[in-house]
């Protein structure tokens, strides 16, 4: 590769370089994972004022405008600057280390696209401090609510939130178009497409949804800003706009960044799995080209959402089956995991607890899921906790599961030391109890008929919602040990050695943490599939010369 | 799941006949799972309850399999497939089994196919009893404007959204309302419109939704089955006052029904139910500070205002 190689006494770099503009994957990676978490403990705070006011009938916590806009913004908050950003930052640390590239293809476009997330996340945290409040509206934002703008002020919170949602779409393009060229264009020497870890083919898949769906939300954003401050009608019945048209702009984006959420955790619950049954990814080829299927059917399913706003039945009919068919490829996904536990070794490590306690969540909410997808049900349940409770076991119970699961593995890797087990397991237990008594209790009150996104209810639903709040409460202290541990364990945790977990990949052939230019240009030669645990083949050539090695240099670094 | 390594069958009769007592016991729980579900919905007061409840109680029942299914393998991993405290060597390497993922393609494929033809005929019945017949491929309702005069059902309201209140009108009878009143077993022909921004027009225990949309009118037909005090709630965020704008859906018996129209048209027009209008008054003289709204509609003026604070039937 082009890059210079650095000599091996290299002094230890700065920690400064985590507040530059730097271009080294590694450090942009760990960028957005921190960033994403400073504004997961926001969106939290937000999360526990919502269950504050809701764990009583009445709205008498705040004001019902200030509820309107705080969870308006813990929506916005998780999604754009929580899970988008912390999958981008595992995508950044995995994607060039697991395909022995030095960097992403684009190295300058990569630091621009985190300093983008930096940016728009000032952006929205100031509308939090202008006149008016925050956006109100949801993070659907549907006019012509969001358009209304109660001050008549050319800046509002609405629109800062709308030219931040569309700097997003802007990062996040910038992303796929830098992930997708590494991926197809960098690999080692022998990786071909059927020798590329899991994960990778989930990023590749999640990142092509992202080119194709991001510019139908960036327009739909930026079209409903113009409506908004520049008097245009796209929107507007009142000037021959259609409102139900940016729903179908928003969702032809928004339903596919489910799946651009949950592709990458599919990909980690595919690698991890493996590790901790000390046994091959059960149909690896299947698994792999099951990414692609979800990606063809998500992009034809976003009518779902609209079932009760006014579309055709024919329509309604088509999208169903499309969406019941997407639980075809996640099944062949779920079975194929269970078929690489069965007879496995099992090992309860803390991110295999978080892998296992994610697939429960999982199945869960793909029931549930299916429920949403037949129309009769879905015009009872929708726009009740119903969904709030489904989105929230994908979410929360399956992906942030998910994504939990891979900090714990790959932060030796990265950070060089080791996490704390008695802390993760600690925050395991909480995590998954917390989330189970927070998201479960939404179906009742949803299936009764509890509108979302209510300040105020009929006190029939006090009972679920009071467990819920509950659980929300639990979840939040669960964030404690999980902080403690990572703090903890990167300022004096035990140094890791090269493949603390006895991993095959080729981010494990490197030293943890690895040099900036990762294999620089002695990228090994791929030989065989990933995941040959109990095979007995190597993954690489030379594969004894390379470990002994980096045995030598951990018991170096253990002996200092 | 059965994947058996060609080499050695495991599978003894013995634990065949255990396999085959935990499937059915996991079938008897998820039919049983699958009657709670009526349990868990408010009560049946239209035609289309019946219809979506069954769908749903079937769902449910499948979900139930699924779910335990998946468990109970994770479950006998965990209890019996952990390795010793020491045992770092890896297991026997099962790359795959193409019989099995054909399988496991096929079934849930069967399987959802099968819950969304069955979805699709509750969707045709239910676009039968009316309410989804709103809109058509080439010719719109609200294009055509009133009333389409193929299907006349026996009652006609006028559903008016608003930030944040409810007003019903009775055309036929000069009659409106901020209390929505029903002839039980008779079918209406709700024409749903906004004034402003979307709604949603949602009764839980008629199972319906359909959302109000601004700048167009919308037909919407239902049945109601059941006398009783339900409730109708906003179900598309429309702002400030989105959680209060709830009224009263009362179904009563035909002659009730034409008792309470002939009282009401001689009643004169009075302020209707509006909380958020009252809210709002409050908001102002308490000085409570927030951030900006814009401000209610002023509440409708009606004949029968109706009552917020009764109890309705769950």
């Amino acid at each position: 590769m082009t890059l210079a190689t650095f000599p091996a006494d290299e002094p230890k770099p700065s920690w400064t370089r985590y507040f530059s503009f730097n271009t080294d994957a590694k450090v942009i990676g760990i960028q957005y994972i921190v960033l994403a978490f400073f504004f997961f403990l926001i969106g939290g705070l937000l999360a526990m004022i919502i269950r504050g006011e809701l764990i009583t009938p009445e709205a008498d916590l705040v004001d019902r405008t200030v509820y309107n806009g705080i969870y308006t913004m813990h929506g916005t908050v998780m999604l754009f600057l929580f899970i988008f950003p912390v999958l981008n930052g595992l995508n950044n640390l995995l994607i060039p280390t697991m395909i022995g590239a030095p960097d992403m293809a684009f190295p300058r476009l990569n630091a621009v696209a985190f300093w983008l997330v930096a940016i728009f996340g000032v952006l929205l945290m100031a509308s939090f401090f202008v006149p008016g409040g925050p956006a109100y509206s949801g993070w659907w934002s549907y006019p012509p609510v969001s358009i209304q703008n109660p001050l008549g002020h050319l800046f509002s919170g609405q629109g800062m939130w709308l030219t931040a949602v569309a700097l997003s779409g802007l990062s996040s393009i910038m992303g796929a178009v830098n992930f997708v060229t590494t991926i197809i264009r960098m690999r080692a020497p022998g990786m071909g497409f059927f020798r590329m870890p899991v994960f990778c083919w989930t990023a590749l898949a999640a990142q092509s949804l992202q080119l194709i769906g991001l510019p139908s939300l960036t327009g739909g954003a930026i079209m409903l800003l113009f409506d908004l401050v520049a008097g245009t009608t796209f929107y507007d019945p009142a000037g021959g706009g259609d409102p139900v048209l940016y729903q179908h702009f928003f969702w032809f984006y928004s339903h596919p960044a489910v799946y651009v959420i949950i592709l990458p955790v599919f990909g980690i619950f595919s690698e991890l799995f493996p590790v901790y049954s000390r046994k091959p990814l059960f149909g690896y080829v299947y698994v792999a080209l099951a990414s692609f299927i979800i990606v063809g059917l998500g992009l034809i399913v976003w009518v779902h959402h609209m079932f009760p706003s006014g579309v055709a039945q024919w329509m309604r009919n088509l999208f169903m089956f499309t969406t019941m068919l997407i639980a075809v490829p996640t099944g062949v996904k779920v079975f194929a995991w269970l078929g690489t536990l069965w007879r496995g070794k099992i090992r309860l490590t803390t991110p295999m607890l978080f892998c296992l306690g994610g697939l429960f969540n999982f199945v869960f909410a793909g029931i549930t899921g299916v429920m949403l997808a037949t129309v009769p049900i879905d015009l009872h349940v929708s726009n009740t906790y119903f969904v709030v409770g489904h989105f929230h076991y994908v979410i929360y119970g399956a992906a942030v599961m998910g994504i939990f699961a891979a900090i714990y593995h790959w932060f030796p890797k990265f950070i060089g030391r080791m996490p704390y087990e008695g802390l993760g397991k600690l925050h395991f237990l909480l995590t998954f109890i917390g989330a189970n008594l927070n998201f479960l209790p939404m179906h009742p009150a949803g299936l009764m008929g509890m509108p979302r996104r209510v300040s105020s209810y009929d006190p029939e639903f006090a009972f679920w919602n009071v467990l819920a709040s509950l659980g929300a409460f639990l979840l939040g202290v669960s964030i404690i040990p999980f902080l403690l541990n990572m703090i903890s364990a990167w300022v004096r945790g035990p140094k890791a050695p090269h493949n603390p977990w006895n991993a095959i990949g080729l981010e494990w052939l490197l030293p943890s943490p690895p040099a900036e230019d990762n294999f620089g240009e002695h990228v090994p030669v791929v030989i065989s599939r990933p995941y040959g645990y109990g095979l007995g083949k190597p993954l690489v050539e030379n594969q004894e010369a390379i470990e002994q090695v980096l045995t030598a240099a951990d018991l170096q670094e253990a002996s200092r | 799941m059965t994947s058996a390594s060609p080499q050695k069958p495991r599978f003894t009769p013995v634990s065949m006949l255990g396999l085959a007592a935990w499937v059915v016991l996991l079938i008897g729980l998820s039919w049983w799972m699958g009657q709670q579900a009526y349990h868990w919905l408010p009560v049946q007061a239209s035609t289309a309850a019946p219809l979506v409840d069954g769908l749903f109680s079937f769902e449910t029942a499948i979900g139930t399999f699924v779910f335990l299914g998946v468990v109970s393998v994770m479950v006998w991993v965990l209890l019996m497939h952990r390795a010793d405290k020491y045992d770092e060597s890896d297991a026997e390497p099962i790359e795959g089994n193409t019989r099995l993922e054909v399988i496991w393609t096929a079934i849930p494929f069967v399987l959802v196919m099968a819950i969304a033809v069955y979805a699709m005929r509750v969707n045709t019945t239910l676009g039968m009893l009316g309410p989804m017949e709103h809109i058509h491929l080439s010719n719109p309702v609200e294009e055509v404007g009133g009333y389409p005069g193929d299907r006349l059902p026996a009652e006609q309201v006028e559903v008016i959204a608003r930030q944040w209140s409810w007003e019903f009108r009775y055309p036929a009878a000069n009659v409106s309302s901020t209390e929505l009143h029903l002839a039980v077993d008779q079918p209406v022909t709700f024409r749903l419109v906004s004034e402003d921004v979307l709604h949603g027009f949602y009764i839980p225990a008629f199972r319906l939704k359909q959302d109000v949309v601004p700048g167009r009118a919308i037909d919407f037909n239902l049945t109601p089955t059941r006398v009783g005090r339900y409730r109708l709630r906003d179900s598309q965020f429309s702002g400030t006052w989105f959680a209060a704008n709830q009224v009263d859906v009362v179904v009563e018996s035909g002659d009730d029904h034409s008792q309470w129209l002939e009282t009401a048209s001689r009643q004169p027009l009075q302020s209707g139910i509006s909380d958020a209008s009252l809210e709002f008054e409050q908001r102002a003289q308490s000085g409570r500070s927030g951030w900006a709204t814009v401000p209610p509609a002023p509440p409708p003026q009606v004949n029968v205002p109706g009552s917020n604070l009764l109890p309705h039937d769950g």
